[in-house]
């Protein structure tokens, strides 16, 4: 599904992402972890379409098209979703209006007819059950005077509602507490198909107790170091990433 | 024949034809003063960053009395709503004949009627209140060529609970055409009233607005107030929104620019009496060579008073803005609370905003603040509307709906903030709110 090939990426002459390959397949959960700064947003900005980082040599696939060429709609159209780090506050835009939109976009790339008002709020209250956020929400400006978690939620809640094909989690959660926690995990885990992928990007074990990964990849100054299976950030959990960077430091 | 010169030649005739009395005698002064003053060029200071000599040398037709339009172009400007009193200015002259104002709760007379008639007190006390601020020629012009002009009285205690609403067409179809409407509104104790004022264009020459409404708004009254544009780039227009808050009262004003070629807006709202409360707004979302200039004033003259001020601007293409707000404090308007903010959001490179708030603060108990701002749209925001699958003019769409949601949601009769909010959707390209 996702094939990225030696991606170097920087932002102000700056280099961030030093020659990252990683292969993803349809109905495979992945994990990214790291220390801080060691470039995980980057990447999933990248991945994204944000135009601030530049992408200075690899590849990207997606389906088999090559993702760079893409603007970030139509990387989301195709079914890339990136829940954000840090939501943005956009006050004056409503929530359900947005998501509407964003929703009927999608299927209008696909070939869909758009949902109508009907179908859309069907659709939502069964997602919005999915996820427990409450409606009082939804009838805000978007992510306006949201709490951290709230922001979060409603994130995974975007996801549920678009359905994408490969789902890229940047740091969901961080900033939740244990119940809202497993809420997340339990909405990823219930829109998990044989057909689609998770990309987790998350600095602690806590969040792969809930959302099982198949691999482990550990990223450190913008290149994948070490990758393995869900034991590999147990490890992680135990030995912390020192070990790591020392393991880096005796291969150079 | 230029401008000026035709305002030289037609005065002494229209003079003649409008007779004495107290307007006879506000013509002359008036026009003693606009000769002395003439049309403000961009060496005056208060008109440094918009225009006029241009349309001041160029040929303008001067007319004291207007052809009637046919029905169909009155229902194609007409707003879809139910009203309390529909005013009609037609080329600058207000046409008692296809107005109707059935309505107790008003006096409505043409203003020298009014000057002869039982209400002649308050023209003495309210009419010309203006010049007293706008001390450039533009107001004098007006005030030298007012005769078939606008008095409306809303008398004492009285709740009009639909909005009176006045349209503005200019008719350009055969001449370029140079109009001054006049108006003069007094709002009795405890009275209550939605104003609407909309100008409409027809015609491919060219017009030249110079109006002046006065609104004076008397103990515990309450006043809305909504200036509309939405004419096209051959209108140019200068206009003086006048309102004077006599006794303790509250009024809220918007003035919304879609569209027209130089325009500039000035308002006052002057706080006469102690624990007043006034709130400004105003939008302009312009695109092409459309400049539009908002001036206003807030006098805070008595103790306790309120006002908050909030103006927002999208300006794309070669648009140019400017925003100028005073705000005066006088010496005995201790415990004034006074609030200002100008923001804007530049479409393309080749748009500009001039913003200046200016503050004169003569007492030392006061809260004031002022800010302004001039950007783009947040890049952050766009990404995440995009990374949803929006594309990247519809997301622009989006932002600058919200943008401009705050001014809209101040507009609070509903016909209006419909129609506005369509011309606003229309020109950002959403099929739907
Ligand atoms: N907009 C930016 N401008 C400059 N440096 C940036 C920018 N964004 C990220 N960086 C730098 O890139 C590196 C990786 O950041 P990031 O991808 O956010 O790391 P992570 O998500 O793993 O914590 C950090 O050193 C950070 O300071
Ligand atoms: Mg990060």
């Amino acid at each position: 599904m996702l094939s990225i090939q030696n991606l170097h990426a920087s932002i102000e002459d700056k280099k961030i992402l030093n020659g990252i390959d990683l292969q993803i397949n349809a109905g495979e959960v992945h994990a990214i972890m790291g220390p801080n700064g060691s470039g995980k947003s980057t990447l999933a900005s990248v991945l994204a379409g944000r135009n601030d980082y530049e992408v200075t040599y690899g590849s990207v696939e997606f389906d088999g098209v090559d993702l760079l060429e893409m603007s970030p709609e139509e990387r989301a159209r195709e079914g890339l979703f990136l829940a954000f780090q840090y939501p943005i506050e956009i006050p004056g835009v409503s929530t359900t209006n947005f998501i509407k939109t964003a929703v009927n976009e999608t299927r209008k790339h696909r070939g869909l007819e758009p949902l109508d008002a009907v179908a859309f709020l069907k659709l939502m209250k069964e997602r919005m059950k999915l996820v427990k956020i409450d409606q009082s929400l939804l009838s805000r400006s978007l992510n306006e005077g949201f709490s951290g978690g709230e922001k979060k939620r409603n994130e995974i809640f975007q996801m549920a509602m678009l359905e994408p094909k490969l789902a890229i989690l940047d740091e969901t959660d961080s900033g939740l507490d244990i119940d809202a926690l497993r809420i997340v995990a339990d909405g990823v885990n219930t829109l998990k198909r044989a057909d689609n992928a998770v990309l987790l990007i998350t600095h602690y074990q806590r969040l792969l107790d809930y959302i099982v990964p198949d691999f482990v990849h550990v990223l450190y100054n913008g290149r994948i170091v070490k990758s393995g299976g869900k034991e590999l950030a147990l490890e992680l959990e135990e030995r912390g990433y020192d070990f790591i960077k020392q393991e880096v430091a005796e291969e150079v | 024949m230029s401008l000026v010169e035709t305002i030289q030649d037609k005065y002494n005739e229209l003079n003649t034809f409008a007779g004495n009395g107290l307007l006879g005698s506000m013509r002359e002064k008036a026009f003693e003063k606009y000769n002395k003053s003439g049309i403000p060029t961009s060496r005056h200071e208060e008109w440094k960053y918009t225009r006029l000599t241009s349309l001041a040398n160029k040929n303008f037709e001067l007319n004291a009395t207007a052809i009637l339009p046919s029905d169909e172009v009155l229902n194609s400007i007409r707003l879809q709503t139910e009203y309390a009193a529909e005013l009609f200015f037609i080329n600058g002259v207000f046409i008692k004949e296809i107005s109707s104002f059935q309505n107790d709760a008003m006096v409505v007379l043409p203003l020298n009627e009014a000057a002869e008639s039982e209400h002649k007190n308050y023209l003495h006390q309210h009419l010309n209140q203006s010049s007293k601020y706008m001390k450039d020629g533009m107001n004098a012009l007006n005030a030298a060529f007012t005769a078939n002009g606008l008095f409306v009285l809303i008398k004492k205690d009285k709740v009009v609970d639909k909005p009176i609403i006045i349209y503005h067409l200019t008719d350009t179809t055969d001449d370029n055409v140079f109009v001054q409407p006049r108006s003069l509104f007094v709002i009795e104790e405890n009275a209550q009233v939605q104003l609407i004022e909309l100008y409409k264009n027809n015609g491919l020459q060219e017009s030249f607005t110079n109006e002046v409404i006065e609104i004076a708004v008397h103990e515990n009254a309450k006043l809305e107030y909504y200036k509309v544009q939405d004419e096209t780039e051959n209108c140019h227009h200068v206009g003086t929104t006048h309102v004077q808050q006599v006794g303790k009262c509250f009024t809220h004003c918007v003035t919304v620019t879609l569209n027209g070629g130089t325009i500039r807006n000035n308002i006052n709202m002057i706080l006469e009496a102690p624990n007043n409360e006034g709130h400004l707004y105003g939008l302009y979302m312009v695109d092409g060579k459309t400049h539009v200039d908002n001036h206003s004033i807030v006098d805070n003259v008595m103790p306790n008073c309120f006002s908050n001020e909030l103006y927002k601007g999208i300006m794309e293409g070669n648009s140019t803005g400017v925003f100028n707000g005073k705000i005066y404090v006088r010496q005995d308007a201790q415990k004034t609370n006074a609030y200002q903010s100008n923001k804007n959001v530049l479409m393309s490179d080749t748009a500009s905003v001039n913003t200046k708030p200016q503050l004169e603060i003569y007492a030392d108990d006061v809260k004031c603040s002022h800010g302004c701002t001039v950007g783009r749209l947040d890049n952050e925001a766009l990404f995440y509307l995009r990374a949803r699958g929006i594309d990247e003019k519809q997301a622009k769409a989006l932002l600058l709906n919200a943008f401009a949601s705050d001014i809209l949601e101040q507009v609070k009769p509903e016909a209006l903030r419909t129609y506005i909010g369509k011309k606003i959707n229309e020109r950002l390209n959403i099929d739907e709110l």
